[in-house]
């Protein structure tokens, strides 16, 4: 029996991943995130991260049962979604805009285009974008100071870090997220341990974050002191403001961002590029969301055209020019 | 082709639900999106369009034997445009306000692709009698289109609904999404109108093979 010879079709390298577990991973990536958030912001951080994860799992089953798909909320992407949004929302939000907002990401954003893998956009990314459009004065004002819970008079730091390319944030404050932000963006620590956690576990490709960090810190070095150049603070960059999550948790998003390993740099370099020319010459304090919403669209294109050579192909091209 | 008079109310329905000018045809999307910010601007640029439809496309049907085949995408354009003029003037003189809302949008209506479509596709061929009906299906059911997408942004995007001085409810209930008055409000209203349609036009389909 041993030695019978099996032939069968590809694909003959199999994984044993599967999308309850890369989800799972996900779920306990954002954990940190999550938890600093609560300790920062206060108890409401956790009611909204609730609400939102609720309303997205809610707004999955129902659909689905009302389409008569088979309900897949037990592959914890809808958790992801309701999880993403909320970490990007003000503390002070009130609770019914997490609700809309989750119900928007699953239903408009996500199902109607056929659910997991047929969304062309990032739907807690969508929701987002909608919400900022729809109640702007809760999206831009709702801050709460880091430890004292109360409400936060002053603009966020990032709209006077583009201003004046300075803050008056040290280092270790920006680390442990103590300043005014969305509930999940603010403790760097915490999403670097994430961040890496999905790394080592090989869930997401380094070159995203890398090539979006990476871009928008050189950009923001090169052009963010007002008047002069290569003076700019690039740790103030990625630190304040919302690079962190974007880049490790939403351009890496698997259905919105490219296949290919260069793609993925393409990727990150785009999102990079956009959130700098959006804070230092756009109309908004930050723009990350727009980024990545942006080069979701732009996935298919980079997906087309960014493709891998194949083993053993391209030697005609070398015989023409004359080579070996 | 002479006057069918069994078709006649078939002519007139199938505007409604089949031919549905906004929601299965997709045609005459700039005023859909641009006017529809509340229920009123919608009902009066259906009006509009109903006016210049129904005299368009009786025109063209009383002179379909007359037009030449080759130029006949002019002479619909002039014949469109009478009755275009006319309703401009009109509203000019009886509602100013109105018309300084709709502006460009009311002389645009010459180049209206749901005017054109029912002139192409239908008086083009059809008699007199099946073309007005066919006219009055077309505009009515865009009419009822352009309210329903104006009220369901005007009602989410302001929290009421105001018809002249009356304004309902009194107070909003809730707090109004700004986005429902923009652009991509009205991408997201009609998105949502059309996928429900479609079930509707899916189900009856269905329904009929059964």
């Amino acid at each position: 029996m041993g030695d019978r010879l099996l032939v069968t079709p590809s694909p003959h390298v199999k994984s044993t991943k599967t999308v309850q577990g890369i989800m799972l991973d996900v779920v306990i990536a954002l954990c940190p995130a999550a938890i600093a958030g609560t300790v920062l912001f206060g108890f409401r951080s956790a009611l909204i991260i609730l609400v939102s994860v609720a309303s997205a799992v809610a707004s999955e089953a129902l659909y689905q049962k009302a389409v008569k798909r088979q309900v897949s909320i037990n592959d914890f992407s809808a958790v992801i979604t309701g999880l993403l949004l909320a970490l990007t929302l003000p503390p002070h939000v009130p609770l019914w805009i997490p609700a809309i907002g989750a119900a928007f990401a699953i239903v408009l954003v996500k199902q109607v285009f056929g659910g997991l893998g047929n969304n062309f956009l990032n739907p807690a990314l969508a929701a987002r974008a909608f919400l900022l459009a729809a109640w702007p004065l809760h999206m831009t004002q709702d801050w709460v100071n880091p430890m004292t819970y109360d409400a936060a008079t002053s603009a966020t730091p990032l709209a006077g870090f583009n201003a004046t390319g300075q803050t008056a944030f040290t280092l270790k404050q920006m680390l442990l997220g103590q300043r005014p932000g969305s509930i999940g963006e603010t403790c760097i620590l915490a999403l670097l341990l994430g961040g890496l956690y999905l790394i080592v576990r090989d869930i997401i490709d380094y070159r995203i974050p890398l090539g979006y960090l990476g871009t928008l810190a050189i950009g923001t070095w090169i052009f963010g002191k007002p008047g002069a150049f290569f003076q700019g603070d690039p740790l103030g960059a990625i630190f304040l403001g919302g690079a962190f999550i974007g880049a490790f948790f939403m351009a890496t998003d698997y259905v919105t961002s490219p296949v290919t390993p260069r793609g993925r740099l393409y990727m990150g370099i785009g999102c990079g590029l956009i959130t700098l020319v959006i804070r230092l010459w756009g109309g908004y304090p930050e723009g990350v969301t727009y980024a990545i919403l942006f080069m979701n669209l732009v996935t298919p294109l980079i997906d087309k055209y960014v493709v891998p050579r194949y083993y053993g192909s391209g030697h005609d091209k070398m015989a023409r020019k004359g080579g070996r | 082709m002479k006057e069918n008079r069994a078709s006649l109310g078939y002519d007139f329905i199938k505007g409604f639900i089949k031919e549905n000018p906004t929601f299965a045809l997709a045609v005459g999307m700039c005023p859909t999106l641009a006017v529809t910010t509340c229920l009123v601007n919608g009902f009066w640029m259906g009006v509009a369009v109903i006016f210049v439809l129904t005299f368009s496309n009786v025109l063209i049907s009383l002179l379909r034997k007359l037009i030449p085949d080759e130029i006949r995408i002019p002479v619909f354009i002039i014949m469109i445009a009478t009755p275009v003029v006319i309703v401009e003037l009109v509203m000019k003189a009886y509602l100013p306000e109105m018309y300084s809302i709709l502006g460009i949008f009311v002389p645009l209506i010459v180049v209206n692709c749901i005017v054109f479509h029912r002139a192409e596709a239908f008086a083009y061929r059809n008699p007199v009698l099946n073309s007005a009906m066919d006219a009055l299906g077309s505009g009515m059911a865009f009419t009822l289109n352009l309210m329903l997408i104006g009220g369901i942004r005007e009602f989410l995007g302001t929290g009421q609904i105001a018809i002249g001085n009356v304004v309902f409810p009194k107070a909003p209930l809730f707090e109004p999404a700004a986005v429902m008055l923009t652009p991509p409000g009205g991408f997201i209203t009609l998105g949502v109108l059309m996928a429900l349609l479609n079930i509707v036009i899916a189900r009856v389909g269905k329904r009929k093979q059964a």
